[in-house]
């Protein structure tokens, strides 16, 4: 309570009281994040991601790694062709192949936020129009599309994957299409709850009055409105398309060989329990994914948190 | 009611025929059925004959039909590998999927419900907390670290130490062995519910919370109704309906193959086959299980809907 005073009239530090100043949502929400010690740790992990993963050639360069070209030296593998621990030629170990482990979760990495990122940014962008058209127009469209989302949740996502991969091949292409087809439609349908309240408001009102035309409301006037849940939602679907990636990768349905995913370095971990003789294999892509998956998971909370204009105001402590 | 029931299986008869001719269209997109079927060498007048067993001589549309009377009739269409009818493929998985899945739900209802009611009824405290640490690991690891972890854990390193009380793989039929059903489906029930118990406590709390502010608990309480009679009588009874929304959709979907669970554990499911079948390019396998999984996702859906009624008188099934 004491801190709460302190912050309105500023006499925690002896000065006069400062004058009260509006601040907009945006200036609200990014200093109770700004607050939010968990949030920093989080955007400073992923930022640091996002830098490995762009510069992995030269990361790997520097670390003198490859991670194609297996290791024939005595470093490699051991001579019953087992990989080696970590030791200071390979920091994280070697893999089944002699591999060093630091370069392939390097270059995964780029492969993990590329599908998360690209299939999170198609899927908002697939949901934000069709639930905002469904939403707006309501009546027939609504109907319409609607049912066209409760099918496209009714694909079982994993066996539909395994059929389009078994006709077309794996690729990353396929990969991306597959998760964002198959996630679209759960922002559609928050996006549609909201635009279906919004659009009964005065100012949408106002906006039809002062003559704009209905994709002049939708685009100016409602969407507006719609970006603070757009960003936690999409925050929180990067790490599920995250896992999806992997996981598909981890059935052998995602990235193809030699590339590396995170996925597919502990599918090759479990194979023949090559974990059991091999720890570092099966702990360090484990890592990479559980801290990622964690991190845009806690950085989506804490936004919900900043975002969420009910809460009681910027000095709600965490 | 039954109004209702005759439109939602109406629906969801509609949702098969989209998804019937989706998996038709993978079927016949680019490349030759015929020529698949056939094998890499292939003479001539054997690919007509194949092409005319698999009514390949016909128009697109004709052939469509000849499908989807086949489907009517309960007729998946057959095996490429060794013309075996998919129908029995599929049936034959049946057993060891609805053992995991079934299983699994059950201790996953046991794990994240009592979590999330702990969670809620004191809510910020330190087994608040917890519970939400639990459900944010939850969401943020895939399935099969999970599974990878427990391997490890509960498999190689008891059997390191002399312990093997849990067996890493296979599956034995429930009429076969009772007790060697369920030693064999221990891990993987462990790792489906681990995974699935997290959104399970994490929605119990959400709901859990909400109910708990209204009136009629105040008035409970009023009553005089013991603490523990209120939370899990009054409360939860209301708190149930969106769990079983969750439980219906997600057995519905594992009905249709748990490929993850079931590729880590070597269990001979419906997943597992059509996995095997997807690296054999045995298309009729993989889109026939597409199909069925489908087929449970609908019924679990109409299931969801009329247990709502039954849950909540104040839902009325129109």
């Amino acid at each position: 309570m004491s801190e709460l005073l302190a912050e309105v009239d500023g006499s925690a530090n002896g000065l006069p009281p400062a004058p009260i100043e509006g601040r907009g949502p945006g200036q609200i929400a990014w200093q109770r994040l700004r607050r939010d010690r968990v949030a920093i740790a989080c955007v400073v992990f992923i930022a640091l991601l996002v830098v490995a993963a762009v510069f992995a050639a030269p990361l790997c360069h520097l670390i003198g790694q490859s991670p194609y070209t297996p290791d024939r030296g005595p470093h490699g593998l051991s001579p019953e062709g087992i990989p080696i621990e970590p030791s200071t030629h390979h920091w994280l170990g070697t893999d089944d192949q002699g591999r060093d482990i630091l370069a392939r979760l390097l270059y995964g990495a780029q492969i993990s936020l590329l599908v998360g990122v690209v299939a999170t940014v198609l899927e908002i962008g697939l949901g934000l129009v069709v639930g905002t058209v469904a939403g707006y127009y309501g009546g027939r469209t609504d109907t319409f599309l609607a049912r066209f989302m409760d099918v496209v949740l009714s694909f079982p996502f994993l066996i539909t994957a395994l059929a389009l991969v078994a006709r077309f091949g794996p690729s990353i292409v396929i990969t991306i299409g597959v998760i964002a087809f198959f996630s679209w439609s759960q922002p559609g349908r928050i996006v549609r709850g909201q635009v279906l309240a919004l659009r009964e408001r005065d100012f949408v009102e106002a906006a039809r009055a002062s003559g704009a035309g209905d994709l002049r409301i939708m685009v100016r006037e409602i969407m507006p409105n719609l970006i603070a849940p757009v960003i936690v939602y999409g925050t929180l679907l990067i790490p599920v398309n995250i896992v999806g990636e992997a996981t598909l990768s981890f059935l052998g349905l995602g990235v193809v060989v030699p590339k590396a995913s995170w996925g597919q370095m502990l599918a090759d971990a479990s194979n023949q329990g090559l974990y059991t003789v091999a720890w570092w294999y099966l702990v360090f892509p484990g890592l990479a994914l559980l801290f990622t998956t964690l991190a845009f998971n806690l950085l989506g909370d804490s936004l919900r948190d900043a975002l969420d204009p009910r809460r009681g105001g910027a000095l709600r402590g965490r | 009611m039954l109004r209702f029931l005759v439109r939602r299986v109406l629906l969801g008869a509609l949702v098969l025929l989209i998804v019937s001719i989706a998996v038709f269209l993978i079927f016949f997109a680019g490349g030759d059925p015929a020529r698949r079927f056939c094998g890499a060498i292939c003479p001539p007048d054997r690919l007509a004959d194949v092409k005319h067993r698999l009514y390949l001589d016909h128009s697109l549309l004709a052939q469509y039909w000849h499908y989807l009377s086949g489907l009517l009739h309960g007729n998946l269409g057959y095996s490429f590998t060794n013309q075996e009818s998919v129908n029995s493929i599929i049936a034959a998985g049946l057993p060891a999927t609805a053992s995991l899945a079934l299983g699994a739900a059950v201790l996953w209802l046991l794990m994240g419900v009592p979590i999330g009611v702990a969670a809620a009824t004191r809510p910020r405290s330190i087994r608040d907390r917890l519970a939400t640490v639990f459900a944010l690991a939850g969401l943020s690891i895939p399935t099969f670290v999970v599974g990878l972890v427990l391997l490890e854990l509960l498999f190689y390193q008891l059997s390191v130490h002399g312990l093997h009380w849990f067996p890493p793989s296979g599956y034995v039929p429930l009429s076969h062995d009772p007790v060697q059903w369920l030693v064999h489906l221990i891990l993987p029930w462990l790792t489906l519910a681990l995974v699935n118990a997290a959104t399970y406590a994490r929605l119990t709390r959400a709901t859990l919370l909400e109910v708990l502010g209204e009136d009629y608990i105040r008035t409970a309480r009023a009553k005089g109704l013991s603490e523990r009679r209120v939370v899990y009588r009054h409360g939860l009874r209301s708190a149930l309906t969106p769990i079983v929304t969750l439980l219906g959709v997600d057995i519905g979907t594992l009905l249709g193959g748990t490929i993850v669970t079931e590729k880590l554990f070597g269990l001979q499911g419906v997943g597992q086959s059509a996995l095997q079948a997807q690296s054999d390019g045995n298309l009729p396998v993989v889109l026939g299980t597409v199909l069925v999984a489908t087929f449970f996702i609908v019924v679990a859906n109409i299931v969801v809907d009329v247990l709502y009624a039954v849950l909540d008188p104040r839902v009325q099934l129109t």
